[in-house]
C-alpha cells in the first residue's frame, strides 16, 4: 500500500473515532445543557460530531475509490501527484476546520458550520481528486463495469452539490428566505445521494471481488438501478422541505420520485433467497459480514424513508428525532458498515489471525445490537414529539419534550456500547494499517 | 448508456435553473432582507444558533423551532430580545450587545413573514400531499 493512502485510511478511521466520542458527549450535553454550557456547550459539540461524521464518510469513500481504481486501470496510468495533492489539502483543511470549532469560530450552514472561506481549499482539493480519477479512467480503454460509473458519478456530483450548498454566499440567493432554504436543502439532499453513489459503488465492487462473479456489475438491470439511484439523487430532496411554502411542483416532483424507492425495496425482497445463499457461502469473510449488515439496515431505513416521504406522515415526523433516526440510521447502519467492509478488504483483515478476527466479530455484534436500541429510541422519541406537538397540539416546547427526555436518555446509554465497539474496531484497523506495509506493497 | 446519462443530466440542469428562479413564486411576496436582517442572519450562523434551534423544522433539536416566534401573539419581538440578551440555563448567554441582539430579532421577524412552519390538517389532500397554494 502506498504511504499517502495509508495515512489517508488512518485519518479516516480517526475521524470515525472522533465522531463517536463527540457524539457521546453531544448526547449527554443534550440531556444536561446547563452543565455542559459551562465548559463544552452543545453548539460546539454538534458541529464537531456532524462534521467529523461527514469527513469520515467522504474520506472513507474516496480512500476506497483511490485504492480500488488502480486495479481497474491500464497499468501505469495512475497519477500519484494529484492523489497526494488531494489528500494533503483535504486533510490539512479538516485540521483547520476542527481548530475553528475549538475556538468557537463558526459561520457556515448546517453540517458545514465552519467559516465559509474554508470551503475554498476543500473545493480545490476536490478538483485534484477529479483529476486523479477521471483523467486515467477516461484514458483507460477497458470496458467499464458499473462501479466505475458510480464512483465517477459520486465524485462529480459531490462537486456540484458542494458548490450549490455555498451559493448562499451570493446575495441574490438570500433575497428570499424560501429560495435560500430550498437551495440549501436541495444541495444537502443531493450531497447524501452523491456519497451514496461512491459507497454503493464500493459495495458492488466488493461483491464482485469476493464472489468472483463479474456479471453482477454489468448488464441492463444494474444500469437501470444505477439510473434510478441517480434520478433520486437529482430530484428526491424535497422531503426535507415539504412544510416550507414553496411552489407546489417542488413537493409533487419529490413525492412522485421518492415513491420509485419502492422498486429498491421490492428488489431486495425478490433477491432475498439468493442473498441467503450468499450468506451461507461467504459469511466467514468479515468484509462480507459488514456488507450484509448494511443490506439489513438498507431495508429498515428504506421503510422509514418511504414513510417520511409521504407529506401526510412527514407532517408528524418533520423536525423530530425521527429525522435523526433517518440520518444516523443511514450514516451508521449503511454507510459506516459498507466502509468498514471496504476497509477490511483493503487492509486484508480476513487474512489476520483467528483471535484478531474473533475480536472484530464480537465487537461487530455488540455494535449491531446496540444500534438497534439506539435507532429504536430515536424513532420513539420522534414519534412522541410528533404526537404531542401535532396531534395533541401542546404549545410549550418544555411540555412537549417532557416524556421525550427519558427516551433520549436510553438512547445515550445505548450509544455507549456502540461507541466502544466501533472505537475498538477502528483502533484495530488503525493498528493493522500502521503495521502492514510489507504485505501489500 | 452515455446518451441516456446526458439526457437525464440535462433535465437536472433545467430543473435546477427552474428551482433557483421560481421555487418561491406565488406563496412568498418576499421583500429582500435589509442590512440589519443580513447582519442578524450572519450572526445567526456565526453563533451557531442553528445547532440548537430549527427554522421550518430544519436544524438542531435542543431548543424550540423559531420560524414563527416573532409572529406569535404571546411572544413577539420583546420576548425574543430578552431570551437572546440574557440566555437561560439551557440556552447560553452569548453576551451580545444591543445592536447585535436587535439584528437577530430583525432576522427572525423577516423569517416569520416568509410563511408558516406548521402545515394545518386541512391542507393535506387525498393523495397524501399538501396543497399550500393560496
Ligand atoms: C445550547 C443550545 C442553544 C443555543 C446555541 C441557542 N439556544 Fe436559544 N434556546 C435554547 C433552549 C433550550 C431554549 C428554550 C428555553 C429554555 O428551555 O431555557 C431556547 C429559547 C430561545 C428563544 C425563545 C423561543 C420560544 O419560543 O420560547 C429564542 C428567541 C432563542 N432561543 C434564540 C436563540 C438565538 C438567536 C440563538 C443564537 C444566538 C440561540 N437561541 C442559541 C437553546 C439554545
Ligand atoms: C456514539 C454514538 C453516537 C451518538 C451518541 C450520536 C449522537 C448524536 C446527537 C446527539 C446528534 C444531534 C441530534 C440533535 O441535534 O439533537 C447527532 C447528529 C448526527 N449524527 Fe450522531 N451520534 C453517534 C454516532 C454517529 C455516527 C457513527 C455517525 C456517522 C458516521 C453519526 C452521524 C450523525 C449525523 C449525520 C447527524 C446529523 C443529524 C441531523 O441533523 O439530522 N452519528 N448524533
Amino acid at each position: 500500500m502506498r504511504n499517502y493512502l495509508r495515512l489517508y485510511i488512518i485519518s479516516a478511521l480517526f475521524f470515525l473515532a472522533a465522531t463517536l466520542i463527540f457524539g457521546l458527549l453531544a448526547s449527554w450535553a443534550f440531556l444536561y445543557p446547563e452543565t455542559y454550557n459551562k465548559f463544552l456547550p452543545f453548539y460546539q459539540l454538534r458541529p464537531f460530531h456532524v462534521s467529523a461524521a461527514l469527513f469520515w464518510i467522504i474520506s472513507g469513500a474516496t480512500a476506497g475509490v483511490l485504492f480500488y481504481k488502480n486495479g481497474e486501470l491500464v497499468p501505469g496510468k495512475a497519477n500519484p501527484i494529484t492523489e497526494k495533492l488531494f489528500i494533503y489539502t483535504w486533510l490539512a483543511t479538516i485540521v483547520v476546520i476542527f481548530a475553528c470549532y475549538a475556538l468557537k469560530k463558526f459561520g457556515g450552514r448546517e453540517y458545514w458550520e465552519f467559516p465559509p472561506v474554508l470551503s475554498m481549499p476543500l473545493l480545490v482539493s476536490w478538483l485534484f481528486l477529479i483529476a486523479s480519477y477521471f483523467i486515467p479512467i477516461v484514458k483507460s480503454t477497458r470496458d467499464k463495469p458499473m462501479y466505475i460509473w458510480m464512483w465517477g458519478t459520486g465524485i462529480f456530483f459531490f462537486m456540484i452539490t458542494f458548490i450549490e450548498q455555498n451559493l448562499w454566499q451570493i446575495p441574490w440567493f438570500r433575497y428570499s428566505y424560501l429560495r435560500e432554504v430550498t437551495v440549501q436543502w436541495k444541495a444537502n439532499g443531493s450531497l447524501v445521494g452523491s456519497w451514496n453513489q461512491m459507497i454503493y459503488g464500493t459495495s458492488l465492487y466488493l461483491m464482485v471481488k469476493i464472489s468472483g462473479n463479474e456479471n453482477i456489475a454489468r448488464g441492463k438491470t444494474v444500469f437501470m438501478f444505477y439510473m434510478l439511484g441517480l434520478t433520486n439523487l437529482m430530484f428526491n430532496w424535497g422531503h426535507h422541505i415539504y412544510n416550507v411554502p414553496t411552489a407546489s411542483w417542488i413537493r409533487d416532483t419529490s413525492y412522485v420520485i421518492s415513491m420509485t424507492e419502492w422498486i429498491f425495496l421490492l428488489k431486495m425482497i425478490h433477491d432475498f433467497r439468493s442473498t441467503l445463499e450468499d450468506i451461507k457461502r461467504l459469511k466467514h469473510l468479515i468484509t462480507y459480514r459488514f456488507i450484509i449488515a448494511s443490506e439489513v439496515w438498507v431495508f429498515f431505513n428504506l421503510l422509514l424513508t418511504l414513510a417520511m416521504s409521504i407529506p401526510a406522515i412527514n407532517r408528524y415526523t418533520h423536525g423530530t428525532h425521527i429525522t435523526v433516526a433517518h440520518s444516523m440510521g443511514a450514516t451508521i447502519g449503511i454507510n459506516t458498515m459498507i466502509l468498514l467492509g471496504s476497509f477490511s478488504y483493503m487492509l486484508g483483515i480476513d487474512k489476520m489471525s483467528e483471535s484478531f478476527r474473533k475480536n472484530i466479530i464480537t465487537n461487530y455484534w455488540i455494535c449491531q445490537a446496540s444500534l438497534v436500541v439506539f435507532w429504536g429510541c430515536l424513532i420513539v422519541a420522534g414519534f412522541l414529539k410528533g404526537y404531542r406537538s401535532v396531534t395533541l397540539n401542546i404549545k410549550t416546547f418544555q411540555e412537549v419534550m417532557m416524556p421525550v427526555m427519558p427516551v433520549l436518555k436510553a438512547f445515550s446509554w445505548a450509544a455507549i456500547p456502540m461507541a466502544i465497539s466501533l472505537i475498538i474496531i477502528s483502533g484495530m484497523y488503525i493498528y493493522r494499517a500502521g503495521t502492514m506495509k510489507a504485505e501489500i506493497e | 448508456m452515455f446518451r441516456l446519462w446526458i439526457i437525464l443530466f440535462s433535465v437536472f440542469v433545467v430543473y435546477t435553473c427552474f428551482v433557483y428562479t421560481c421555487c418561491d413564486q406565488k406563496n412568498a411576496p418576499s421583500t429582500p432582507p435589509d442590512s440589519r436582517v443580513n447582519a442578524g442572519w450572519t450572526l445567526w450562523q456565526e453563533k451557531n444558533c442553528q445547532s440548537c434551534h430549527q427554522v421550518y423544522g430544519l436544524g438542531g433539536y435542543l431548543g424550540p423551532d423559531l420560524t414563527n416566534t416573532a409572529g406569535d401573539p404571546y411572544k413577539g419581538e420583546k420576548y425574543i430580545y430578552s431570551f437572546i440578551k440574557n440566555g437561560t440555563g439551557k440556552m447560553p448567554n452569548f453576551n451580545l450587545n444591543d445592536s447585535e441582539v436587535n439584528n437577530l430579532v430583525a432576522f427572525l421577524v423577516w423569517v416569520d413573514r416568509s410563511g408558516k412552519n406548521i402545515v394545518p390538517k386541512e391542507k393535506v389532500t387525498w393523495t397524501g400531499n399538501y396543497n399550500l397554494d393560496n
